[in-house]
């Protein structure tokens, strides 16, 4: 499979979190975090900086957990495919608040941009519909990406975007993870469990 | 009154707990559990393909202010320890029950490393070991380990002996 990815990273991400109103944003470790945290620094950003693979299931807990809000799950290929098995996990628990985009440089940026699966054999958008996602897309320019504002916000989604390799200057968010933890909390009016 | 099982009183202590949400890798110890978590309108029961996913699911429903925990077998806790990084790093309770294989009247060779390694892994990725041998001993000491993991917001696993489950018969 040849990549196809010419979209900026950031310009995505800040579009698809332009005005996040109450949504509930997971990020999977790397770059999304990043990105997510340029287009805006907020409480109810939720960012994995480790725990590689964990998003999307952190992602379903949540929106178990809070099933009249809207999670929206932003990650790599990297972080999916090495989640892969939780796609199944995740359109077998039939959550409907429960949207991912995985942005798809084909490439581990985090590591010195080594080719993954999806820059050679893998479509995640297909792994994801053989796994019973019913609403599946893939987004290769910024129309789509516009298109993708809305759906990710609505329906029970995968979205691959197909992003370009290129580096951005690295945007760090906070990464005390009990830090993050107890302000997303607060946001969102856990007041004790 | 007949006592009920000790299984029995494992659910009721994790319904107790406030668990409302139960992540699993079926093993056939924790039959009664998943049934029972199944059946239970105010449980969400779900099925893993691997147990990490317990973990990060785990993690998500306290952000969101829910109670999970884990049903796992001892081999599974080996997929576990990266993302037992979650919540040691974000100071979030974690509670899973693993059932034990490979130390009483194991048949199978191949689950003798992992359940031999189990507690040690646990600990040295942070996590609280508590263990339960006898049936009349389970169910306090997942309602007290449940207490230690929700209330001190501490990751926390119960060993459940493969003495007190009963070794797999493998002859038909």
């Amino acid at each position: 499979m040849r990549h196809d990815g010419t979209l900026r990273r950031r310009a995505v991400v800040a579009a698809l979190l332009r005005e996040p109103g109450d949504l509930l944003v997971v990020t999977g470790l790397g770059a999304p975090s990043y990105d997510a945290a340029a287009a805006g620094e907020r409480p109810m950003n939720f960012y994995l900086w480790g725990a590689m693979g964990g998003a999307a299931m952190v992602g379903l807990g949540l929106a178990l957990a809070q099933p009249s809000r809207r999670v929206l799950v932003l990650t790599g290929d990297g972080g999916m495919l090495m989640g892969m098995g939780s796609l199944a996990t995740i359109a077998a628990a039939e959550a409907p608040n429960l949207a991912i985009a995985v942005l798809d440089n084909a490439r581990y940026g985090e590591t010195g941009s080594q080719r993954s699966h999806t820059g050679l054999t893998t479509d995640l958008a297909a792994v994801a519909a053989g796994c019973g996602w019913f609403a599946t897309a893939t987004a290769r320019d910024m129309t789509e990406v516009e298109r993708l504002h809305a759906r990710l916000r609505c329906e029970a989604l995968f979205a691959v975007i197909r992003i370009a390799a290129d580096e951005e200057p690295r945007h760090l968010p906070p990464r005390d993870g009990a830090y993050l933890t107890d302000r997303f909390r607060q946001a969102i009016g856990v007041v004790r469990n | 009154m007949a006592q009920q099982p000790w299984q029995a009183q494992v659910y009721a202590a994790l319904r107790s707990a406030r668990v409302t949400i139960m992540g699993y890798v079926p093993d056939a110890g924790h039959t009664h559990l998943i049934e029972a978590a199944h059946a239970d309108p105010d449980m969400r029961a779900v099925v893993l393909t691997t147990e990490e996913e317990g973990i990060a699911l785990a993690a998500g429903a306290w952000l969101g202010g829910q109670r999970a925990a884990l049903l796992m077998q001892s081999s599974g806790v080996g997929n576990c320890i990266n993302m037992l990084s979650l919540p040691v790093n974000c100071r979030m309770p974690f509670l899973t029950l693993v059932t034990m294989r490979g130390e009483w009247a194991e048949f199978n060779p191949w689950q003798v490393p992992m359940g031999t390694a189990t507690p040690g892994v646990l600990t040295a990725a942070g996590v609280h070991v508590r263990r339960a041998d006898q049936p009349d001993d389970v169910a306090e000491i997942v309602a007290a380990s449940a207490a230690l993991a929700f209330d001190s917001t501490v990751p926390v696993a119960v060993l459940l002996s493969q003495r007190l489950i009963g070794a797999k018969a493998f002859v038909k």
